[in-house]
């Protein structure tokens, strides 16, 4: 048996002490090559949506670069594309965290309302204590709802085998409703018009980075998640057993792995980091809780953590680019007259595109392996 | 349709390997015709290429003396050829009637353009249960499938067979899911469809069953007939003996050698097979000293899986102990016990995971490989590449995926992460299936080591072969119990064909459950072995 041919790999093996730096052009070339399917995904996605404004008798091409223009190149719009990427970033790392483990958490949006909550309660709570306490206890109790309500889902899948598609997806519309009592009944503003709370204390406010804008320094938080999970999923034991957990749980449990422990404690830190998207929302943007705040970041998070492929650097990507749709949406309306609903079209477009490609994907990984075991086999 | 069923000549090759090779079998019209053999003796090939789904490479087959092709399961059906899987192939969620009318493209009724827009349910639950009366397989036609008995579920298989107008069925190991109660009720049925002069042939590894309804009975040894016999010309040993035996000279190799102090103490274990109520292990126990290979022999599915999965606190035990004692020598450190998993792909690796990061499955979070909770990767791709060396891991580099490498080198990845350390107890779940002769010697290899630096270990295999030239004590299992413990180098193949298959000629009742007994004892006296 002659060992496999891999150019690539024998090529390490003659220069070790080139091996770093070829390792990292290794793994931004992979990183490229698992982009191309989503980035197809997209642009299949845009174009389909193109067809759809020609439907409509407008013309794509105006609204996309209004959309664009709008979103990137003016202070204010870029600005508010930051605003919206921020939530979407940390609940997309939320869901990530999940599926590298092999769960599937469709809960994000109850989460994000879950985690406003619980950094509303901390920022009403504590008035006049030092920022650098109250903001971080804020942000915690947000990150803690979060994770209670994702744990929750973790415990019926361990305990009682209930699949968490099923339950993360029900305790949404808890959620969401257990928000609209509170802001309708014990936690309403005075005098308030319209539901939603009393606003947090100003110790508890994430600051504005761009004046006079809604953008607020939940990005950087957003950011710095990112970073700490891409460190973690590489050279960390927890992430380690999380990946062989969402590779292989048989194979997990039989090397002496927890697998129900792995999975309850990711399905918390998964809805924790959904809550701190609705945190970032109540302490950086609104400063309030409001009835229905999220417009459907948490499924958003969804289809963004599918498109980057469980890389959570892709995902800064990614929820950059969901963010910038969003923002841009409104002057495309206005300029080119395309209704909103187009983009809303455009991004059920885009998970549909992303999981066309990802089955294809699956397609050629499996042919490519089968082809490489049995020509290896027969050598 | 009807008439002999005679294959000639029948050869299939997977790669190198001859599943069957040059087969000659003659079924008589309304016969029942045992087919024996060993797992991997290439039963299952031989079906398959008569039930449509494997082609041969070379031969005939001829029905009623007119030569036949068979392309698909549906050209079987059309000559007649039934063919009823281990694994029954029902839709659970679906009614009796529903699933046996199930693809049927030609219906039977009189008026066939109305049936073929309305699905008559009535009249095709009166038809199933009149077939049923006839055949004496009653079942209750409007249940769904999912509420009924494993039984009465493959009596639903053999009247959808029957539906289909098959003259000859093919059964695979029919009687491994049932019961013995079960059992006795559809020997019978099996004697009323020849008797209509169906035509069966009944693959089993159960010695008393062939015995007992077959006419005729053929043994299949490495792709090979080695026999066909009468069953009123042979009796049980010399089958056992026919299936087992083997040109190729058994060398145990055991270096007899001192043995140390128990490792591994298992009193009366009972243990459920997984999600399920039902007992895999009754009763069994077993001492297992440091420095000794323990073999268990067994026909697959008598306990073995459950047994090793218990020892690793994979399975919940129900009643008994399992004592594992580290020798005293060294207590400072508790040596760990090693699990070879059955399935290497499934439960041994990781196969989108590199080499180096299935090698350290285990030991990933503690040193040297993990310190202040960050991996140490230059540490573990090192461990790695020593390793590949120890093992004789052909990969051109650690960082290839495990899901790229041969069969036997995974397992080579597999014992090199659970040997690490040298483990106070090993368990081997089949170690050298489907491993070539290569990489079998390898993986005996690193066990006899083990065993030479004290290493208590035990080798599970369903290859009698195998497990006799590994063991130096060898207990056979059957239904749960080891019903008796040999030495490999005295114990005749016959005497442990026998034990395999649940008969013991010389070993006293009292080490057989009371079900079987039971069972045995309702069994029509059998031919004297």
């Amino acid at each position: 048996m002659s060992p496999p041919v891999n150019p690539p790999e024998r090529k390490l093996q003659q220069n070790p002490s080139r091996s770093l730096t070829y390792r990292l052009m290794h793994q931004s070339k992979t990183a490229l090559r698992a982009a191309y399917p989503p980035m197809l995904a997209v642009l299949a996605a845009l174009l389909v949506g193109a067809m759809l404004m020609l439907v409509a008798g407008a013309s794509p091409i105006a609204a996309y670069s209004a959309l664009f223009r709008q979103a990137l190149t003016t202070y204010f719009g870029f600005a508010d594309t930051l605003a919206k990427t921020t939530p979407l970033l940390l609940a997309s790392l939320g869901v990530l965290v999940a599926l590298r483990a092999g769960q599937f958490n469709l809960g994000a949006e109850g989460q994000l309302y879950m985690g406003g909550l619980g950094s509303l309660l901390v920022g009403l709570a504590l008035p006049g204590w030092p920022v650098w306490i109250h903001l971080p206890l804020a942000l915690l109790g947000g990150f803690g709802f979060g994770a209670a309500w994702g744990a929750i889902a973790g415990y019926l899948k361990v305990a009682r085998g209930l699949n968490e598609v099923l339950t993360t997806l029900l305790l949404n519309y808890v959620a969401q409703y257990l928000i609209s009592y509170f802001v309708n009944g014990p936690l309403k503003a005075e005098n308030a018009p319209s539901p939603f709370s009393e606003l947090v204390a100003v110790s508890a406010r994430l600051p504005t980075i761009l004046p006079k804008t809604q953008a607020h320094a939940g990005i950087f938080l957003g950011l710095a998640i990112a970073i700490l999970l891409t460190v973690a999923f590489a050279i960390t034991p927890w992430g380690y057993r999380v990946d062989a957990v969402g590779q292989n749980p048989i194979a997990a449990r039989y090397a002496g792995i927890s697998t129900n422990r792995t999975i309850l404690s990711v399905m918390a830190i998964s809805g924790g980091l959904a809550g701190l998207a609705g945190s970032s929302e109540v302490l950086g943007l609104k400063r309030r809780l409001f009835e229905n705040f999220s417009p459907g970041y948490g499924f958003d998070a969804l289809a963004i953590a599918l498109l980057s492929r469980g890389n959570p650097a892709a995902v800064i990507l990614t929820s950059f680019f969901f963010g910038a749709i969003r923002s841009g949406a409104s002057v495309m309306q206005r300029n080119a007259s395309v209704p909103v609903s187009i983009i809303y079209a455009i991004q059920g477009l885009i998970v549909l595109f992303v999981a066309i490609s990802l089955t294809l994907d699956t397609q050629s990984r499996v042919s490519l392996f089968s082809a490489k075991s049995t020509k290896e086999q027969q050598t | 349709m009807g008439g002999d069923l005679r294959l000639t000549a029948i050869t299939k090759r997977f790669g190198a390997i001859a599943a069957n090779d040059n087969i000659n079998l003659t079924v008589r019209e309304g016969s029942i015709h045992g087919l024996l053999g060993e797992n991997g003796a290439g039963k299952s090939t031989l079906m398959n290429i008569l039930s449509g789904l494997y082609q041969p490479d070379s031969g005939e087959i001829s029905l009623a003396g007119e030569q036949i092709q068979i392309e698909s399961p549906a050209d079987a059906i059309r000559h007649g050829i039934g063919m009823i899987h281990q694994h029954f192939m029902l839709v659970k969620q679906l009614t009796v009637v529903e699933n046996i009318i199930l693809g049927q493209s030609k219906q039977s009724g009189l008026n066939k353009a109305a049936s073929r827009l309305r699905l008559n349910l009535k009249e095709q639950s009166d038809a199933i249960a009149q077939l049923g009366k006839t055949y004496g397989l009653e079942v209750p036609p409007m249940a769904l499938v999912s509420t009924l008995p494993v039984g009465i579920q493959q009596r639903v298989e053999i009247l959808k067979v029957l539906c289909r107008q098959a003259r000859i069925l093919i059964l695979d190991e029919p009687t491994a899911v049932l019961s013995p109660t079960e059992i006795q009720s559809f020997l019978t049925v099996l004697k009323q469809l020849a008797a209509r002069n169906h035509t069966i042939i009944f693959i089993s590894h159960k010695l008393d069953e062939i015995m007992d309804v077959c006419s005729e009975v053929t043994i299949l040894r490495r792709g090979q007939v080695v026999a066909s016999v009468p069953t009123n010309r042979t009796n049980r040993a010399e089958l056992a003996q026919l299936m087992v035996d083997r040109a190729v000279e058994i060398n145990t190799q055991s270096s007899p050698q001192p043995v140390g102090d128990v490792v591994l103490d298992i009193r009366d274990l009972w243990v459920n097979a997984e999600h399920r109520q039902v007992a895999a292990l009754r009763g069994l126990s077993l001492q297992i000293r440091a420095g000794e290979i323990f073999g268990i022999a067994g026909v697959d599915g008598n306990g073995q899986r459950e047994l090793a999965d218990a020892i690793a606190h994979l399975l919940p035990i129900q009643k008994g102990t399992i004592e594992i004692i580290s020798p005293a020598s060294t207590k400072t450190k508790p040596k760990s016990v090693a699990y070879i998993p059955e399935d290497r792909q499934k439960q041994g690796l990781i196969l989108s995971f590199s080499i180096a990061r299935n090698l350290v499955l285990k030991a990933f979070s503690k040193l040297p490989f993990c310190r202040r909770w960050i991996l140490d990767n230059k540490k573990i791709t090192a461990h790695a590449k020593q390793a590949i060396d120890a093992f004789d891991i052909r990969a051109s580099s650690p960082l290839l995926k495990a899901g790229q490498l041969s069969g036997g080198n995974q397992q080579k990845i597999i014992l090199a992460r659970e040997l690490a350390g040298e483990p106070a107890l090993i368990i081997a779940m089949q170690p050298t299936r489907g491993l070539d002769i290569g990489a079998t010697a390898a993986v005996q290899q690193s066990l006899r080591s083990q065993r030479a630096k004290g290493a208590a270990i035990l080798y599970i295999s369903t290859e009698l072969e195998d497990v006799m030239a590994m063991s130096d004590r060898l207990g056979v299992i059957y239904r749960g119990q080891l019903v008796d413990v040999l030495d490999p180098n005295a114990a005749t193949l016959e005497r442990i064909g026998l034990l395999m298959a649940g008969q013991s000629s010389s070993s006293s009742p009292q080490n057989y459950p009371s079900e079987t007994l039971q069972e045995s004892a309702n069994e029509p006296a059998g031919k004297p072995a």
